[in-house]
């Protein structure tokens, strides 16, 4: 209990990836929220790479962390430029009735 | 309780509480800063893990430019967010059914890890700069370390890391790029191509009758 170790870190990491799985499912309507949680979910990722890098003194761990902080970071921003054109062209954003591309 | 265990519960359980409030708050700003609390105690997680420099590049990153994005972007969308909630209770039980599902399955494999012994590990790791970065304490720091495995080992990763975000950046600007209606600008070419018979005007005007 006292005696921190790598499991602690995975378990944090597999609660937040949790998390950021069912903001996904709770705010279907709410494009902003599930970016949110996708972003939560990379970040537990790369809390078990860090964790593991750190645990097994290994270094590439947090080279990955690096990707996927920069994948993360491009994912961002161009989901949210999508967004934005997204609502100058319907003037909301509600996901679960876009069928643009449908029609 | 040791410092380092305290203070690793506490970044935990702030970790945990923000993510959870990130998907239940009812305002999206709310959620924003949430997100922000949580990316903080997550980089505290990673200077406990003695991963320094990740941590400030979270807080730099994340904190920095990806949260306050978010924020705008919020902000700017000017769209009902209350009726947004809806259907909120209606998928609450298969999302909450869902997460706690992988929850247990995640657990599980972390329960059931059998870590190798040192001479396992080593025979895994043939790289020993990497190895001894980390372990001797007189060795470089791990900025250091990095540094010496980023640039050499890894830099394709590293220069696919920078062409992914060239790539992010022209398709933002392409994405929300419009050229508006019915605003004022300089037009270089027409202002150079103005000839002096459309810009000045001779009027021979009479003694004593000035200008009507």
């Amino acid at each position: 209990m006292l005696d921190i170790g790598l499991g602690h870190y995975l378990s944090v990491a597999a609660v937040l990836f949790a998390i950021g799985m069912a903001g996904i499912f709770l705010n279907r309507k709410n494009i902003i929220v599930i970016l949110m949680s996708i972003e939560l979910m990379l970040l537990a990722v790369n809390i078990n790479l860090v964790a593991f890098s750190q645990f097994l003194g290994d270094l590439t761990g947090q080279v990955f962390a690096f990707m996927v902080l920069t994948v993360a970071a491009a994912e961002a921003a161009v989901g949210l430029a999508i967004l934005v054109a997204f609502f100058r062209n319907r003037g909301d954003i509600a996901v679960d009735e876009a069928n643009v591309m449908k029609n | 309780m040791t410092f380092a265990a305290a203070a690793f519960y506490i970044f935990a359980f702030a970790a945990v509480a923000s993510a959870l409030m990130v998907v239940a708050s009812k305002n999206p700003v709310h959620s924003v800063l949430f997100l922000i609390s949580a990316f903080i105690s997550a980089s505290g997680l990673f200077v406990l893990m003695g991963a320094e420099y990740l941590a400030m590049v979270l807080v730099v990153v994340y904190v920095g430019a990806v949260a306050v994005l978010f924020l705008f972007v919020v902000m700017m969308l000017d769209v009902d967010f209350v009726e947004m909630k809806q259907g909120f209770l209606q998928y609450l039980p298969i999302g909450g059914a869902i997460a706690a599902l992988v929850v247990a399955e995640l657990i599980m494999v972390v329960a059931a890890w059998v870590f190798p012994s040192d001479a396992e590990l080593a025979l895994a790791h043939p790289s020993p700069t990497a190895a001894e970065t980390i372990t001797d304490p007189n060795g470089p720091n791990n900025i250091e370390a990095l540094g010496l495995i980023l640039y050499t080992d890894y830099v394709h990763y590293f220069q696919i890391a920078g062409i992914v975000l060239l790539v992010a950046m022209i398709g933002a600007i392409i994405l929300t790029f419009r050229t508006r209606e019915g605003v004022k600008k300089q037009d270089a070419v027409r202002q150079i191509g103005r000839k002096r018979e459309e810009g000045v005007e001779l009027v021979e005007i009479g003694s004593g009758q000035g200008l009507s």
